[in-house]
């Protein structure tokens, strides 16, 4: 029987996919062959999805972007043993685009089938997890600490040092809580692990439960992921089968109990506090800090938080030791982490990097420029909180540091580029226009500034008092920036103040101003 | 009526189910949006007795989450990304066609109730954008066109069955 890989990527099968699936089953039956379709995660190459695969010798030889109308095509070119064709393109795991990556925590995505555990643990899985358990929670904290690795939710605050307070807290009761609401448009990092290698986040979880001494653990999932829901939880359910979680992990006789819970489209419980309330049940609004989580967190009991890339990216860690995962990257920004290319982009898709590849490298070279064809005018890292830079500042490091600096963030490794056809004033208003739709309404500055805000660039937008109206925008900036409770309101000025910085000259009507 | 008992009995079985007690409420409005299409308003009441919380508890909850409706929706729901990923590969231009071919406005459902119009932030699908999800399920590169399609192909496709 012949095998052929195909992505159930919820991006892969937005652009037909499942389709493709369906033709290849017919088209195999019409012509008598009996045939394997092996559904995976994706590559992260999403621009050539649907990403069809033949294993030939132990090399994987790439077709795409397939259509169903290019299947029988497919079969006369004898595609199965790896035949010519218009869309063939060599061996996968060798195109430049692959090939150039270093690929820790997403090593297996794209490879395996996400729901195979065998296939898992033949491919290096588990060792963290029973590494863990051998050497116990103070050495687990060390390790995590001395590879140097940060939340990769944005805040970039050391793994080690949240899980380390967790660990000397002596409340009996204790929760690991990973944030999967990652509503920052231009990231899907976070779901591409969930549907191609659910595995290597559960176990990094459990890593954090068995460090500090917690026995549920909860994943909070965005409702706009129904597949990474349904991934994740038919993984949970097989490691329960396995033995792997719940009363007794690998026979260590410790206790791990994993809940999925599905968020209700709210962009504000990505926000750490805001999701922690929501998992209680209550509306998503967000806490005053302190208490941080790690000593008041769910239930009012200590919680390690962290994002599904800082959780995934522990095994391999552990596995390989933290000498190896510091020895990537830069400064103080350590390791590797997923970069993705969105927007008007023409090779858009996941591709993990250590940290110190430049902007310019993503966006230009591996992500060849925009779709449309024309110049890069404006690239937002970092989500809808993150701010717009132009093309000028493109040699940026890809480094937490470095973009502070720059008055930017990293974020979550979210690149969002824009052509020259782009409206930056139009842009600075949606930022208002969606922190006044998100936010928790808790403070004031958010609440009502974001309001205020759109109302202002309406106003400059349309030439009234266009000087004084900038400098009202920039001072209520300021107010949101200082005064809010969370990074919502806090960080809503961003984007709003780069694209005052950078492109004034589209706030510029009829040069009334500056 | 017995949307009283089904609303009392999904509430029941996911209280018993997760650890604690209010923290299901979530999980209860949308296995009850899941079951009715929308939270009715008298489910409000019958969730807060099973939780021991109070109407204006439950109602707050609803109310905070765009995901919960209030009512029915359209017999097809187009909920369209206008992020900012979406927005770079003309969403907007997108948004405004469809409320054009639809006869409909973003928040709204069309007069013969064949179509809801919402807007969503982010699909995670940002490098083949403009998104959409219809009715549920996901579409990458998206015109005016291809959501006219797939909404009348689903119309088509649920008159025959029915007939059948």
């Amino acid at each position: 029987m012949a095998t052929v890989y195909l992505p159930d990527d919820a991006a892969a099968i937005a652009v037909g996919a499942d389709r493709v699936a369906k033709a290849l089953t017919e088209e195999a039956q019409k012509r008598g062959l009996e045939l394997d379709i092996v559904r995976t995660g994706t590559r992260g190459m999403l621009f050539l999805e649907p990403l069809v695969e033949v294993e030939k010798d132990g090399v994987r030889t790439g077709y795409g972007p397939v259509a169903p109308g290019d299947v029988a095509g497919l079969f006369d070119a004898d595609f199965l043993s790896g035949g010519d064709h218009d869309l063939a393109l060599g061996a996968v795991e060798e195109l430049d685009w692959f090939k150039n990556q270093t690929r820790v925590t997403f090593a297996r995505v794209g490879r395996i089938d996400p729901l195979n555990l065998q296939q898992y643990e033949a491919e290096g899985g588990l060792k963290g997890l029973r590494k863990a358990l051998e050497i116990g929670g103070e050495a687990v904290v060390e390790a995590v600490t001395e590879s140097g690795l940060r939340g990769r939710g944005g805040a970039g605050f050391p793994t080690g040092i949240k899980w380390k307070t967790v660990l000397g807290r002596t409340e009996a009761e204790k929760y690991v809580v990973c944030n999967a609401d990652e509503g920052d448009s231009g990231t899907f990092a976070d779901r591409i692990l969930m549907e191609g290698d659910p595995s290597t986040l559960i176990e990094g979880m459990a890593i954090a439960a068995v460090t500090v001494g917690a026995e549920d653990g909860f994943i909070y999932i965005r409702s706009e992921y129904p597949h990474a829901i349904a991934k994740t939880k038919a993984a949970a359910k097989a490691w329960e089968a396995a033995g792997w979680l719940g009363e007794d992990v690998l026979g260590s006789g410790k206790r791990f109990r994993f809940h999925v819970r599905t968020g209700a489209g709210s962009y504000v419980c990505g926000e750490e506090s805001a999701m922690l309330e929501s998992l209680e049940g209550k509306r998503g609004e967000v806490r005053a800090k302190p208490p941080i989580p790690a000593i008041h967190g769910l239930f009012g009991k200590p919680t390690v938080v962290n994002n599904v890339l800082s959780f995934a990216a522990v095994p391999q860690i552990l596995a390989d030791g933290a000498k190896s995962y510091a020895g990537y990257g830069m400064e103080r920004s350590r390791g590797t982490t997923a970069w993705q290319l969105a927007g008007n982009i023409k090779h858009g898709g996941l591709y993990e990097a250590p940290f110190g590849i430049t902007l310019r490298e993503l966006v230009q070279e591996i992500g060849g420029g925009t779709l449309s064809g024309r110049p890069v005018r404006a690239v937002q890292v970092g989500g809808p909180l993150g701010a717009y830079l132009p093309e000028s500042m493109l040699d940026l490091p890809m480094d937490y540091e470095a973009f502070i600096a720059a008055g930017a963030m990293v974020g979550h490794g979210g690149v969002v580029v824009f052509d020259d056809s782009v409206d930056m004033a139009r842009q600075a208003r949606f930022a208002m226009e969606f922190c006044a739709a998100e936010s928790c309404g808790k403070c004031t500055p958010c609440r009502v500034g974001a309001v205020r805000g759109v109302e202002t660039v309406d106003k400059i937008i349309a030439g009234s008092d266009v000087s004084e109206n900038v400098a009202l925008l920039e001072d209520l900036c300021e107010t949101m920036t200082d005064g809010s409770l969370c990074a919502m309101g806090g960080l809503t000025p961003m984007p709003v103040t780069s694209a005052l910085r950078w492109f004034s000259e589209d706030f510029d009507v009829g040069g009334k101003t500056r | 009526m017995s949307d009283h008992h089904e609303v009392t009995s999904i509430a029941r079985g996911a209280r018993g189910r997760a650890p604690g007690n209010s923290d299901a409420l979530l999980e209860i409005l949308h296995a009850i949006q899941e079951r009715f299409g929308y939270v009715p308003e008298s489910a409000i009441a019958l969730i807060a007795e099973e939780l021991n919380l109070s109407r204006a508890e439950v109602h707050g909850v609803v109310t905070f989450y765009h995901d919960f409706r209030s009512e029915p929706a359209g017999r097809s729901v187009v909920k369209l990304c206008r992020a900012e990923a979406c927005q770079a590969v003309g969403s907007e231009t997108v948004a405004a066609e469809a409320e054009q071919k639809f006869g409909v406005r973003f928040g709204q459902t069309s007069a013969d109730g064949a179509v809801t119009l919402e807007t969503i932030y982010c699909l995670g699908n940002c490098a083949l954008g403009p998104s959409a999800l219809v009715d549920g399920e996901l579409y990458g590169r998206v015109t005016a066109d291809t959501l006219a399609e797939l909404v009348s192909e689903r119309a088509a496709a649920s008159k025959t069955n029915g007939a059948g």
